[in-house]
């Protein structure tokens, strides 16, 4: 498919002798939401990880925007990883416990040179509205912050390097039920606005039904049923 | 008390590093019934759990009563299945001897005839080659194993009252039924009641005979599963039940409560719910509500004759609403 926005073609990672992903392939549109789904153990965080390039897979093919990632440098990889981000599980362990939200905010536009005095601090107030949050909790830490306002924190994070595909390894996984729906109806709400593809890492089948526009469901590092 | 309990609980009140955090609960566990504990993280249904078995953390001080002293025969007349089965077994012991001294601990009998009631129970339990595997140690069980382990322990001494608390939040989605099912049949077994504390609302359906819903150390709503579940009374238990993905009505948006579930000491005046509640008045911002009976139920709310049913598209509307405001800033 050309038009891809990920194109996974026969992606293998595997820990010493144990083959954790094996052979797995899927392709995922812009603005589309493609679920993985299985029970712990079934490799589907370790094909995130080989998606982002943050653990290099031991063979196969990860197309993003039609580029092949796995045989790029790091050097090379650099300008590309802006477009793809990780949301994970935990949303205070995702942020630094030492910085105030504004800044965790601020580092990629900083990193990516993207930050002016005037634009910055701004450009910070907008993400931070966008997700939800009053821009004065860009002066707290996280753990000044409730699970859902900090995995918001943590989006407004991703948005700042302006994204076309996130990668969200149980973003829900850890909120109490009446928090989650809302953190799920803003991630709907980015997609649509934001054309993002979404690739949605979920063991609860209920969410996944309810969010996802398809689903693949991994056992043992195979992909049982697209 | 009434004539009918098991375990009667009055004006619980729970303070931990200073802070209130079971406010003035009262409820009774009947004989072998199974009655879920729900709410969401800091509501207190763990602290509650603890309490019945005299075990909460060190540094927390109580007030209130829970009659009769079943944790004073902790082990024996009342038992716990953690969350983590892992860290409720000793590493360095195997399985069935942990079995067999939980035996011995409470009656007199040989250790040959406390072996055979541990391989027993582990084979009540489903575990293969229980015998075999009572000698072997926690590591070489699987998760699901372990915590099926677990519930043989917490039921070889045939207690009156089984306390679940999470049992099955560590498992992934095909052990958490499977291991439910045993602690069921295992309760129903022995005779005893459940008191399983959880946040899912697919177990409480599946379980529950009856729900007490905790919010903010307090008593929401209390009464038969199947009532609630289907009606609820209480704001609270509606807007939790509307936004679960597996009761939402077709398109992406969940109906959500909006802002999140109070601290613990951080609580607004009047009712704890009141920020959140689509149906808040003035008098719920100034008076907290006592659980008033309705309909053969529990319901702390002023304005629980208010609540339509279904309430699905008052949380949607509190939704669409928030998202204006935000569009508006």
């Amino acid at each position: 498919m050309s038009d891809a926005l990920l194109d996974v073609r026969d992606l293998v990672v595997r820990y010493g002798g144990v083959t954790a992903v094996d052979h797995v392939s899927f392709s995922l549109a812009p603005g589309e939401t493609l679920a993985l789904n299985g029970p712990s153990g079934c490799g589907k965080s370790s094909t995130a990880l080989a998606v982002l390039q943050l653990r290099r897979p031991d063979a196969g093919e990860v197309l993003f925007e039609g580029r092949e990632l796995t045989t790029l440098t790091e050097r090379e990889l650099r300008p590309l990883r802006p477009r793809m981000q990780p949301v994970f599980q935990d949303p205070y362990g995702s942020l630094s416990p030492r910085h105030r939200i504004r800044d965790a905010v601020a580092e990629p536009l900083k990193v990516q040179g993207r930050w002016t005095g005037t634009d910055g601090p701004a450009r910070v107030a907008e993400l931070l509205d966008r997700v939800g949050l009053d821009p004065s909790y860009g002066d707290r830490h996280p753990h000044e912050l409730s699970g859902g306002q900090c995995q918001r924190a943590g989006i407004a994070r991703a948005l700042a390097s302006e994204p076309r595909l996130l990668v969200l390894d149980e973003p829900v996984s850890a909120l109490d039920p009446s928090v989650r729906a809302g953190v799920l109806n803003l991630l709907a709400d980015l997609q649509d606005d934001l054309g993002l593809g979404y690739l949605f890492i979920c063991h609860d089948r209920a969410v996944v039904r309810h969010f996802a526009d398809r689903a693949i469901e991994m056992r043992e590092g195979h992909v049982i049923s697209a | 008390m009434s004539s009918d309990a098991l375990l009667s609980v009055h004006d619980l009140r729970i303070t931990f590093d200073g802070i209130e955090a079971v406010r003035g609960l009262s409820f009774d566990v009947r004989p072998r019934e199974v009655l879920a504990i729900v709410g969401e993280s800091g509501a207190g249904k763990s602290l509650t759990a603890r309490a019945l078995l005299d075990m909460l953390p060190r540094g927390a001080s109580t007030s209130g009563t829970i009659e009769p002293d079943l944790a004073a025969h902790r082990g024996r007349r009342i038992s716990l299945v953690p969350q983590d089965a892992l860290s409720a077994l000793s590493p360095v012991h195997p399985v069935g001897d942990q079995l067999a001294a939980a035996v011995r601990s409470v009656a007199r009998v040989s250790r040959k005839e406390a072996r055979s009631r541990a391989i027993a129970a582990l084979d009540r339990v489903g575990i293969p080659d229980a015998a075999g595997k009572a000698r072997a140690y926690p590591h070489e069980y699987s998760g699901g194993m372990r915590q099926r382990a677990v519930i043989a322990m917490a039921t070889i001494n045939e207690p009156d009252v089984v306390v679940a608390d999470e049992p099955t939040t560590a498992l992934d989605e095909e052990h958490r039924d499977q291991v439910l099912r045993v602690l069921a049949e295992q309760r129903e077994a022995v005779g005893a009641a459940l008191v399983l504390v959880t946040h899912d609302m697919d177990v409480v359906r599946d379980h529950a005979d009856r729900v007490l819903v905790m919010y903010a150390g307090r008593l929401t709503e209390l009464g038969p599963a199947e009532e609630v579940l289907g009606r609820p009374r209480a704001p609270y238990t509606a807007g939790l039940l509307a936004s679960l993905p597996q009761h939402a009505p077709p398109g992406r948006r969940l109906p959500a409560l909006r802002g999140t579930p109070p601290a613990p000491g951080a609580l607004p005046p009047g009712c704890a719910f009141a920020p959140r509640c689509p149906l808040a008045a003035d008098a719920c911002r100034t008076e907290e509500p006592e659980p008033q009976e309705v309909e053969g139920r529990l319901v702390s709310c002023h304005r629980w004759a208010e609540l339509p049913h279904p309430a699905t598209k008052l949380f949607q509307a509190q939704a669409q609403a928030q998202e204006r405001a935000q569009e508006q800033v």
